[in-house]
């Protein structure tokens, strides 16, 4: 009952969905894995290999977790009372993964029919109920990057998550993180692989027009910051009847751009585009946080490290379009050597699900230590983010954000046996796998149902139906949102 | 440790050496390559038996002369000092479209699909282009040789999907000609088989459209019925062509193209990913008398039983893929493997990529993680996938009398960091030079930009 373009939105990896990227969200109550874990206020994690990222590995560690907070870590904790002790004999514990570039949890992802979106805001299309956060937590990731899509010179306004599975949508953002926007270069804003038939081609449709874009835009900007410090400095010097400027929602953000509040996050393949955002930024006064995929940042590692940007990247795709055509798995490292704050990220709610596997390619291809590679998942990525204070390496006052493993992470043998979030296990192998046979019996029982309801029409006009067409579950019942991404792309 | 070395000639020893780093291919222009090598001091696993832990294996014109705890060096021979590394059969991609897509967002580098709907007079080995930047990368993940599908979806495959998609040719990654990289022309008859779509999506108005069960059903059983009449009409021109009567009539090339499929020669490989359309196509291949290797398979394991009564293998697509349906197990697809190898299923797994061939070893292991029996992973990527092809006699393990497509490595080959040290095609020592390494020692020395 799938159609093939939904098939390649499975296959994120093998198929990669610059063209079509759809994200399927149906409501369907996940009782099981979806109940809020008991809040235990004092965790001891114990007898467990602690890799901490920042201050080397511990062997038989342990970690103790109080509300929340790392509360101490080292070889021999003594559990206080009323702890929660969890024995990780033969485990291996990192810090939560984060994943620098991420469109899970969104209901949509690209408001692609202008070239400027600011306006935009991915918080307001929170889906908390996006069966895809459960699957990266599976996969050790506790937060992410959540980006509008790269249809735009200037997307949409993005913001950082806890992956807290199972909480209300105003309980994902992780609190006190930087506000971001998507900035994006090259093929997807100026539509090259893209057309939708009788509909004329949007400006821009070059990489000059893309820079002309954002000169404008911040021209604009400019013009409107002056506007408003021009009214804000005679109204502190008491004149009365001023009018304000007229607000302007897409303005707004990009002001913030200018006064440091707000990271651009900016989607880019080639070098030339790279260089081409640099001077822009230079122009107009503003930083750029990271440049994401920058699959080509190796030929410009230099410059990338002299502005202080970070660098996002992919692990091994290429040749999927024209601007990929000269990315290469050494990307990473090249740029770790000249200097370069690397993450690796995943764009795709499956890669995430592996982004360990992802970041120790980064070994093979460039020779990176087992610390940097880990790093470019983990402390990387917070940096970009903002967020090292709070997140991404093991140590005491940082959130007990934790992902632990049955094996080396950087081994494609490794599996997510937990997953923490704020000292609370959110994921656990086991429990997912003891919960199934009930899931399964809850599927069957409102599946009866639906059968029930769907009778009654049936009996006026009786219909010859193979009974794998009745048994569907309810959740394939409604007609799923086609993502605008489908539009722009999200890679 | 880890040298090349020439028996009695140590002057080779550095041409052999540059060759293996910056050579091409098949050898250095206008020189003979040599035809012995011996590969000493190895750990063996040739998968036809337990591993040996010290072993030689001499290559001998394209083919394994001799493997074995105690076999000779042959005077002359190359050798290859392995002492410390791995020797395995190299690793068999079983569904991609190599050497048809380049870019596959560019129209003009991508030959994958062809238009229409029965197209199986069409041969990928006609389209594979030896030049591929594709083939050196792969090849550098220890792949040495493929399976070139046409039509067979993914993101190179342009769009279409005919129904008869066309022939899959098996190729070595290497050769100098796309004739030298053959291993078989023609290895498998593509079929996507239908399905009965009540949900299409519409490109015009980038909108999915829902379709009544009765108005998909009769689609497909038109699609059925179109396919069963190619069948027979193929039918009756191989009975034609056997009474040597089919001068008689114009000569069809499509019907041709199917005979050896009718007649139960050439494989079906049927891509069907759903249960249902899985149980559909095992009934029509059985009552049309086919030879079935299904491809895809993300539902096989509900139908296992009918998987192995039936004795069709199934070559999966890539584990490291989400599940098809929300409240399906998150490890649904990492898990299936175990389970249907467990069940008797014989399993192959594939890429069905291009760019992403590369990930084969992963995607095993992967596979191994989630309860696959690692001896069976390894099966999976070499000689299962040599034998559902009919391919088992000639490649995928490492034993005298087959082809010598060998890899030489630094540890598990299903693993993230293992590098392949030395790759043999054809009994050839073929570079793993590419065109990302490449780049990369470019801008390794690329001298500090002044800011």
């Amino acid at each position: 009952m799938r159609t093939s373009i939904q098939r390649y939105s499975r296959q994120t990896h093998s198929s990669l969905l610059y063209l079509l990227y759809f994200l399927c969200f149906m409501y369907f109550p996940f009782s099981a894995s979806a109940a809020t874990p008991p809040d235990a206020t004092v965790i001891l994690l114990q007898n467990a290999t602690v890799m901490t990222v920042s201050h080397g590995t511990i062997e038989h560690g342990s970690i103790l977790i109080k509300d929340g907070k790392i509360a101490e870590v080292g070889q021999s904790i003594k559990a206080p009372a009323g702890a929660q002790v969890i024995d990780a004999s033969g485990q291996v514990v990192i810090p939560g993964i984060i994943d620098c570039h991420s469109h899970i949890a969104a209901e949509s992802i690209n408001e692609g029919s202008v070239s400027v979106s600011s306006m935009v805001t991915m918080e307001e299309v929170l889906n908390p109920d996006d069966i895809d956060i459960y699957r990266d937590l599976a996969g050790g990731v506790t937060s992410a990057n959540i980006l509008h899509g790269s249809a735009n010179s200037i997307g949409g306004q993005t913001l950082v998550i806890k992956l807290r599975w199972g909480q209300p949508a105003s309980k994902l953002p992780f609190e006190g993180a930087m506000p971001g926007i998507k900035f994006a270069l090259g093929e997807n804003p100026k539509r090259s692989n893209f057309s939708i038939p009788g509909q004329p081609r949007r400006y821009p449709a070059t990489r000059m027009g893309v820079e002309e874009t954002i000169r404008g835009a911040f021209s604009e900007a400019r013009d409107y910051k002056k506007a408003w410090d021009d009214y804000n400095k005679h109204v502190a010097a008491g004149e009365k009847n001023l009018i304000p400027p007229r607000r302007d929602l897409k303005l707004e953000p990009l002001v913030e751009v200018l006064e440091g509040k707000r990271y651009v996050h900016s989607h880019c393949y080639r070098e030339d585009e790279i260089l081409m955002l640099l001077r822009v930024a230079k122009e107009f006064g503003f930083k750029v946080r990271t440049f994401q995929h920058v699959l080509e940042g190796y030929k410009v590692a230099d410059e990338l490290a002299a502005a202080g940007v970070g660098a996002s990247t992919f692990s091994d795709w290429w040749a999927y379009k024209v601007e990929a055509y000269d990315a290469i798995p050494y990307n990473a490292a090249l740029m770790t050597r000249r200097g370069v704050i690397v993450s690796i990220n995943s764009d795709s709610a499956e890669e995430a699900t592996h982004l360990n596997q992802e970041a120790a390619k980064s070994m093979k291809y460039g020779g990176l230590s087992h610390d940097e590679a880990l790093k470019m998942v983990t402390l990387n990525p917070a940096i970009q983010l903002g967020i090292d204070k709070r997140v991404g390496t093991i140590d005491v006052g940082k959130d007990a954000d934790l992902a632990i493993y049955n094996h080396d992470p950087l081994s494609a043998y490794a599996v997510v046996q937990k997953t923490l979030i704020d000292g609370r296990i959110y994921f656990d192998r086991e429990k997912d796998i003891a919960n199934r046979a009930d899931m399964e019996k809850e599927k069957k029982a409102l599946t009866e149902k639906l059968k029930k309801a769907e009778k009654k029409p049936e009996e006026k006009k009786p219909e010859e139906k193979k009974p794998e067409e009745k048994s569907k579950p309810p959740a394939a019942a409604p007609t799923p949102t086609v993502s605008n991404a489908s539009q722009g792309g999200a890679l | 440790m880890n040298q090349v070395r020439t028996h009695r000639r140590p002057l080779c020893f550095l041409s052999l050496f540059f060759l293996c780093l910056f050579g091409v291919a098949t050898g250095q222009a206008q020189s003979q390559p040599p035809s012995v090598y011996a590969i000493t001091y190895a750990k063996i696993f040739t998968l036809a038996g337990s591993p040996i832990a010290d072993g030689t294996l001499v290559i001998r014109d394209g083919k394994i002369a001799a493997i074995g705890a105690s076999v000779e060096v042959p005077a002359g021979a190359q050798v290859i000092d392995a002492k410390g590394l791995q020797v395995y059969p190299g690793l068999f991609d079983a569904i991609t479209q190599m050497g048809l897509s380049e870019i596959s967002a560019v129209s003009a580098t991508v030959d994958s699909s062809e238009t229409g709907s029965y197209n199986p007079d069409v041969v990928a080995a006609t389209a594979v282009s030896p030049s591929s930047e594709h083939i050196p990368v792969t090849r550098a993940a220890g792949i040495t040789e493929v399976l070139a599908v046409p039509a067979s979806g993914g993101f190179d495959s342009g769009g279409g999907r005919a129904t008869l998609g066309g022939q899959a040719s098996a190729i070595h990654l290497a050769g100098w000609t796309a004739d030298e990289m053959l291993i078989k022309k023609s290895a498998a008859m593509v079929v996507n088989f239908p399905e009965i779509q009540t949900q299409t999506f519409d490109f015009s108005t980038f909108s999915r459209k829902e379709k009544p069960y009765t108005e998909a059903k009769q689609e497909y059983d038109k699609q059925i019925n179109e396919l069963s009449d190619w069948m027979d009409r193929a039918r009756h021109y191989a009975q034609a062509m056997e009474k040597g009567s089919v001068s008689k009539y114009d000569r069809d090339l499509k019907l041709e193209a199917l005979a050896p499929v009718v007649r139960g020669e050439l494989p079906v490989l049927v891509f069907a990913d759903h249960a249902r359309d899985i149980r559909n196509a095992v009934e029509f291949c059985d009552k049309q008398k086919l030879k079935m290797i299904l491809a895809g398979g993300e539902e096989a394991y509900k139908v296992k039983d009918l998987l192995r009564s039936k004795d069709v293998p199934v070559i999966l697509r890539p584990m490291l893929s989400l599940p098809e349906e929300e409240d399906d197990p998150y490890d649904r697809l990492l898990s299936q493997p175990a389970e249907l190898a467990a069940a008797g299923v014989k399993i192959a797994i594939a890429s069905f990529d291009n760019s992403f061939a590369r990930r084969l070893g992963q995607n095993a292991a992967n596979a191994v993680a989630y309860g696959l029996p690692y001896d069976q992973a390894l099966r999976a990527v070499t000689i299962n996938p040599a034998q559902i092809l009919g391919l088992g006699s000639q490649i995928g393990t490492l034993e005298q009398g087959k082809l010598a497509n060998i890899i030489v490595t630094n540890g598990d080959p299903l693993e993230l960091m293992t590098d392949v040290k030395y790759l043999f095609i054809k009994g050839q020592l073929t570079s793993t030079e590419n065109k990302h390494h490449r780049l990369y020692e470019k801008y390794l020395s690329r001298p500090k930009a002044a800011n």
